[in-house]
């Protein structure tokens, strides 16, 4: 956390001294200040900063692709002329207890199209998801805890 | 190819409302109804709201788009699982073609208490459930 703040504040200087106040420039000033505090870091206590980094910025791209792959399953289903459905409602075992991993996980599912989360057992252990096609319950369970939410748990860790 | 990329985004955006639009009309209960079109409209919206700050192209615009991006993104689930949970709680028929409810029986009607595994087998009358306190 100190060191994103130090990043974030690195970027905001390289902003400063260039001039220029563009999204774009912040970018180049991060990964500028990114580089430059991955350089110096045996100056510093060891810390996970740099592959927490990448890993947030590996699930970004994951959690894009499945949305755009969600929403054009759902724009072929709602579109046909025979609408091929097979919804059910599915508990999914949980393996991650915080308040932020269930609702980052949650909002998560309900972000992408097809999936809704309903609610969770009232002792963490179970999540209840409402899903628009199901071929095969326990595929799409381990598709939910391989895809979802080991990558939550990785970048809560 | 700015004008390019800008209507790409505008017909992609528009496509996916006139999608959640016709899953709102096609869709046969209320959660499907709900996947159909929350989510389409998030991604339209956001479609839309990229093609605006590619076509201004000035900084506070494209914080201002990205902003609201971010609170759509934050704000959309939540809505949709407040909704969802308490339409299942009015008892809100699933369709006909669900092929499993794994959440039925699982509620105390009364305290809104969920477990994780069945209450009592088989049964999700609201009437006897409700327990001494």
């Amino acid at each position: 956390m100190r060191l994103f703040l130090m990043n974030t504040l690195l970027a905001l200087a390289w902003i400063a001294l260039t001039g220029t106040f563009t999204p774009v420039n912040f970018l180049f000033g991060f990964a500028l200040g990114f580089s430059l505090l991955w350089f110096t870091q045996r100056l510093r206590p060891p810390t996970n900063y740099f592959s927490k980094v990448v890993q947030v910025l590996e699930f970004v791209l994951f959690f894009l692709a499945e949305l755009v792959v969600a929403n054009i399953r759902v724009l072929v289903v709602v579109l046909s002329p025979r609408l091929s459905i097979s919804p059910a409602v599915v508990a999914i075992p949980l393996d991650v207890r915080s308040d932020t991993a269930i609702t980052l996980l949650g909002n998560l599912i309900t972000l992408t199209p097809g999936t809704l989360y309903l609610d969770v057992s009232h002792d963490r252990s179970v999540m209840y998801v409402h899903t628009m096609f199901v071929d095969d319950l326990d595929a799409f369970r381990s598709r939910i805890k391989q895809g979802f939410e080991r990558r939550v748990m990785e970048i809560l860790r | 190819m700015l004008d390019v990329l800008t209507g790409g985004l505008m017909l992609i955006g528009a496509l996916f409302m006139l999608v959640a639009a016709v899953g709102l009309l096609r869709m046969p209960d209320l959660f499907l109804r709900m996947s159909a079109t929350t989510k389409a409209a998030t991604l339209g919206t956001g479609s839309i709201l990229i093609a605006v700050a590619v076509y201004f192209g000035e900084t506070g615009v494209t914080s201002r788009a990205l902003a609201t991006i971010v609170f759509l993104l934050l704000t959309a689930p939540v809505a949709a699982h407040m909704l969802g949970r308490a339409g299942y709680f009015q008892g809100v028929k699933l369709a006909d073609a669900t092929l499993i409810d794994e959440l039925a029986g699982r509620y105390n009607l009364v305290t809104h208490r969920l477990e994780s595994r069945d209450i009592q087998p088989a049964s999700n009358e609201p009437a006897g459930e409700a327990e001494p306190s």
